[in-house]
């Protein structure tokens, strides 16, 4: 039952579309779905470890410290990854009006992005890692990377001279900035010296301070053009095609992107707040941190600005209502970006559960948000079918992810000033009240609670996957894409 | 469309190229300004007295940090406000982590801080916290890590990696590097050599030698992780701290 269903599925993969190349989108959709579900698996296994120290088993390969990497390498690069090819590739084929350019390159991307997936997530359980937060992979991996990512933007490059339209669409100054600003990121972090051609280690070029302002420097940037640059391109295309109005200000558009990418790079260094990095160093990153809250909010009010005159449609269509809460979360998070930049608040936060409070409202509410969206609009067209499959599991995706969110990033919050506080404390004769481990055995509940919210939130994506599943198991319709193409025009 | 021939803007949008252009200069400056300043040594090192590199026997515990993934959780920099110091210690120089490819400053706090931990607690006190944690701190959520009490310590790289940090600037001589095996049965108090160990001392001020892990009688992991978090934050002379000399 189970492989005949598979196989409907597979022969599906194999639809026909002449004017674009969507084949190619449906490998990394179902690619993004994959690398999700384990990715957030990880996540609620290493969260329950955190309160329940037992499922750590015992074992080198299931510690906390080896496979919290498989978690983040897989949910930014996996299912992050995987949705960027993916909407890109739909954007700029829609945008430009024009084929997929060097389609068989874009296969070895596929091919080669999925193996640099399974070469880094596999290392870690054994112990292969650079050390180096978020740049994890150690050096194999990380030349196949390069490899892959130049021939993505050769693609993207290659289609985007072949317009048939004029201009180049808002979405794709952001995907090419993304994708631009990621190799220099990824280039320059990963410098490393292989130990050996045989062995999987290497030692990085860089060290000690240097070391630390280059992974920031990475680090935030990672944030700000993988997790930020490449899903606002994905918010200027699906969010007016969703609501069916225009972009609502094009100026705005221009100054939240070249404002955009100027400031973040500068941003990094307030991870390095009063350490022994030099101190201008760390005005500088609080200064343009803070700045980057007004381009980060001319995108957000450009966002919803857009959806406003369409706000019935958020009664009957609730993948609307996913763009809205992922844009209302770029919103919450990039203010609160900027708060946790100044000196003094980072003197309580940094180092604290808040942080993973915050990274969490802007990936689960933002970045995962906008994606699902994006995929509940794309998987129909992409399979030739009328709609999803059901709309009611939509509603309780959105509301199971939701939920999620709520209870993990609240707890989070208490959890992180509560240890901010206590760490800080002091007696009335003047010495520190707290001992560290009564700190953490006081934040145990919150753990209890975040894992609760996390498991909320993998459900919702279950139910997600399922919905997916049987839209491409239905009966296919005629030419739904064509129906859907004429009804809604480019955005402009 | 009315404003199509007034805005400049225009022009990058019909124009790959140029667009380009502006993209690789606009996100190009914040870098190179907050960077390259840092790989003068005068602006982003301390002047201070005592640090060396790691050992051999270190150096293969600072692989074991990396590889157990221990900067997840434990930082490794006092920052200089008073909270850090009071609970641990002078604030971190970056002349104490100059050696440290990469840093391992962290970004966590679910356990504490590392950088000061050296001497702070007895070998035998890191064997049983590593074997259990528990049986020392009763609520403490750090994963056992029996494993290393019994692994045996693998060397076959460590040669090599010392070639290359040498290259990268790391004042290992040949010297250091050709000994690196009898250095490594030398600060394990395995050699009685008097020479051996006066010749090991002159090139490595100050490192402690003896068995680190008394509970096996091979060179295990757990002997050289133990010897990397005794050497932790204890190598600096802070008193002749200069500062930065710019």
């Amino acid at each position: 039952m189970v492989l005949t269903n598979l196989s409907k599925v597979m022969n599906n993969m194999t639809l026909h579309n002449t004017r674009y190349d969507d084949q190619i989108i449906r490998y990394f959709t179902i690619a993004a779905f994959f690398w999700g579900i384990f990715a957030m698996l990880m996540g609620v296994i290493i969260a329950l470890q955190l309160a329940y120290p037992q499922l750590n088993l015992d074992l080198p390969w299931t510690t906390f410290g080896r496979i919290r990497p498989t978690h983040t390498t897989s949910i930014i690069f996996g299912f992050g990854g995987n949705v960027l090819f993916a909407t890109s590739f739909f954007v700029i084929q829609r945008t430009c009006q024009v084929m997929l350019q060097a389609g068989t390159l874009a296969r070895f991307v596929f091919l080669g992005y999925q193996l640099f997936l399974v070469l880094a997530v596999s290392g870690y359980p054994l112990g292969i890692t650079q050390a180096k937060e978020y740049a994890e992979p150690e050096w194999y991996a990380d030349l196949l990377l390069t490899v892959v990512w130049v021939c993505y933007f050769i693609i993207f490059a290659l289609t985007l001279s072949k317009r048939q339209e004029r201009h180049i669409y808002v979405s794709n100054w952001f995907y090419l900035a993304f994708i631009f600003v990621v190799a220099m990121l990824h280039i320059g972090n990963g410098l490393a010296i292989p130990i050996s051609i045989t062995s999987p280690n290497s030692v990085p070029v860089f060290g000690g301070v240097q070391s630390a302002m280059i992974q920031w420097w990475y680090g935030h940037n990672a944030v700000g053009f993988f997790l930020t640059a490449g899903f606002i391109g994905i918010m200027y295309y699906f969010v007016p095609k969703r609501a069916e109005r225009p972009v609502y200000s094009y100026r705005l558009s221009i100054l939240h992107f070249w404002a955009l990418i100027f400031l973040y790079i500068w941003a990094g260094a307030h991870h390095l707040h009063y350490t022994s990095i030099p101190d201008w160093t760390q005005t500088l990153g609080m200064t343009m941190s803070i700045i980057l809250w007004v381009p980060s909010w001319g995108g957000m009010i450009n966002g919803i600005m857009t959806i406003s005159g369409a706000w019935h449609k958020l009664r009957t269509d609730p993948v609307l209502s996913f763009m809205l809460i992922a844009i209302a979360f770029y919103g919450m998070s990039t203010f609160e970006g900027p708060v946790l930049a100044i000196k003094d608040v980072n003197r309580l936060a940094h180092y604290s559960e808040w942080i993973i409070s915050h990274v969490h409202s802007g990936g689960l509410g933002w970045v995962a948000f906008i994606s699902f969206g994006a995929l509940y609009h794309m998987v129909p067209i992409l399979w030739n079918k009328p709609d999803m499959y059901s709309k009611r599991l939509i509603s309780l995706h959105l509301w199971l992810g939701t939920i999620g969110i709520v209870l993990y990033v609240t707890s989070m919050w208490v959890a992180g000033i509560t240890q901010g506080l206590m760490w800080r404390d002091y007696n009335e004769v003047g010495f520190l009240k707290y001992s560290f481990i009564d700190i953490v055995s006081s934040i145990h509940p919150y753990y209890l609670i975040r894992a609760i919210g996390g498991i909320s939130y993998l459900s919702g994506f279950i139910v997600m996957v399922y919905n997916v599943y049987m839209t491409i198991k239905s009966q296919p319709q005629e030419s739904s894409e064509t129906l859907k193409e004429k009804a809604c025009a480019t955005p402009a | 469309m009315t404003d199509q021939h007034d805005n400049p803007h225009r022009k990058l949008e019909k124009n790959l190229f140029l667009m380009l252009c502006f993209v690789v200069v606009a996100t190009a400056i914040g870098g190179i300004v907050e960077i390259f300043p840092l790989f003068k040594k005068e602006v982003a090192i301390e002047v201070v007295e005592g640090v060396r590199p790691y050992t051999p026997l270190e150096l293969a515990g600072f692989n074991i940090y990396k590889r157990e993934g221990c900067y997840n959780c434990h930082s490794q920099q006092i920052r200089v406000i008073a909270e850090d110091v009071d609970r641990y210690g002078p604030p971190s120089l970056s002349a104490e982590s100059q050696y440290d490819y990469p840093f391992a400053w962290g970004s966590k706090r679910t356990g504490p801080d590392l950088a000061r931990v050296g001497e702070r607690y007895t070998d035998d006190w890191h064997i049983e916290h590593l074997y259990n944690p528990r049986s020392v701190v009763q609520q403490s959520i750090m994963p056992s890590y029996p494993f290393l009490m019994t692994e045996h310590l693998n060397t076959s790289e460590l040669q090599r990696n010392m070639e290359i940090l040498k290259m990268l600037g790391v004042p290992y001589t040949d010297d250091d590097i050709a000994k690196y095996m009898i250095d490594i049965r030398v600060q394990l108090g395995l050699e009685t050599d008097e020479a051996l160990i006066s010749d090991f001392l002159k090139r490595y001020p100050n490192a402690k030698i003896r068995k680190f892990n008394n509970r096996s009688s091979d060179v295990t992991d757990l002997d050289a992780l133990i010897a990397h978090l005794q050497s932790l934050g204890n190598k600096a002379d802070l008193k002749t701290n200069k500062g930065r000399l710019w």
